[in-house]
């Protein structure tokens, strides 16, 4: 009997292993940002670039910074999310219009529906890497003090709004 | 005149040439470093190739970014936690001893020792529990009749 022990519970143990393996997605890098202050940045507004707008200016408020673009192919299955989210009225949205012009970014607004308080344009991409943006569309959770808590990668759905983000915000809102 | 005209043909050569990729022929010294660099760092877009041989645009401005950085005269341990402070130990091909890594990095030695340990046990139980094999005189006789006979034929 013994004998068939050890070979069995080495083979639950390796199997136990594959398990849980087959069911990670190696596309979520776990981003270091979070705990860490978020990047300052000052960019122009994709509306009105003229004006500018600094990560400084939300000191204060629990916001949510998503970075989008009109040539983010699920960007188009969160959208709809974030105007439900922007018509309830919870907590700001603010979008970075991450590697693209502005004439493409304002007609995908334009046609989609504006979620945002106000978008800023990254034409280059900097600020998107100091944020650790690797896959378009992704969604930082920034507390009152401007820390980042929290990194949704991929398409913001309703499920992680009900069960993750909006919870944090409230906890975030109440402190 | 029909020589100063295959003396102007011959010319239109010098003046075809082609545009160059610009960022890569701008400073071979910078562009070796960076290539040095970016082929120990992981493109997070496509996950399985180098920062130096990823197309994905992420990779080409990272590689912008790691190019910069190095014109700034900044060390190669600088560029690379500028990078790990973004994107986390992730885009390291040779991931640092942390306590996390631990398994990766000595899971492989500790199975080895408990599987050679395992054999080891094994192998003595095995020796200990195999009973030295008994002839009886009758037995001894002859075999070592066998022995002798073996002998002597040699």
């Amino acid at each position: 009997m013994m004998r068939f022990i050890w070979p069995l519970v080495a083979f639950l143990v390796l199997a136990g292993f594959l398990y849980v393996g087959l069911g990670l997605n190696p596309r979520e890098v776990p981003s270091p940002l979070i705990g860490k202050p978020a990047p300052t940045f000052t960019l122009p507004q994709l509306h009105e670039p003229d004006k500018k707008f600094s990560s400084q200016d939300m000191k204060g408020k629990v916001w949510l910074l998503n970075v989008w673009s009109s040539w983010c192919v699920s960007c188009r299955e969160e959208h709809p999310v974030l105007v439900e989210l922007a018509q309830q009225n919870i907590v700001p949205v603010y979008g970075l219009d991450y590697k693209d012009n502005r004439e493409d970014g304002e007609g995908w607004l334009a046609k989609g529906g504006n979620p945002y308080v106000l978008s800023i344009s990254d034409t280059d991409g900097r600020v998107g890497i100091d944020y650790g943006v690797y896959g378009v569309p992704e969604t930082y959770v920034i507390d009152k003090q401007g820390i980042i808590q929290y990194k949704e990668i991929g398409p913001v759905t309703v499920q992680k709004l009900k069960d993750k983000i909006l919870p944090l915000v409230a906890q975030l809102q109440a402190k | 005149m029909k020589r100063v005209i295959i003396l102007l043909l011959c010319l239109i050569p010098v003046f075809a040439f082609a545009g160059e990729a610009k960022d890569i022929a701008e400073d071979p010294v910078v562009e070796k470093r960076m290539v040095g660099l970016a082929e120990n760092l992981r493109c997070l877009v496509c996950q399985n190739e180098s920062l130096a041989s990823s197309h994905a645009e992420l990779a080409e401005d990272l590689r912008r970014e790691v190019r910069e950085q190095i014109k700034k005269g900044m060390s190669d341990k600088e560029i690379v936690d500028y990078l790990v402070a973004r994107y986390g130990d992730f885009v390291l091909y040779d991931p640092p001893v942390k306590s996390y890594t631990m398994l990766l990095w000595f899971g492989p030695f500790a199975l080895f020792l408990i599987a050679g340990g395992g054999l080891f046990y094994q192998l003595r139980k095995r020796r200990s529990s195999m009973p030295e094999a008994e002839l009886s005189p009758e037995a001894e006789r002859r075999a070592a009749a066998m022995l002798n006979d073996d002998k002597d034929k040699q």
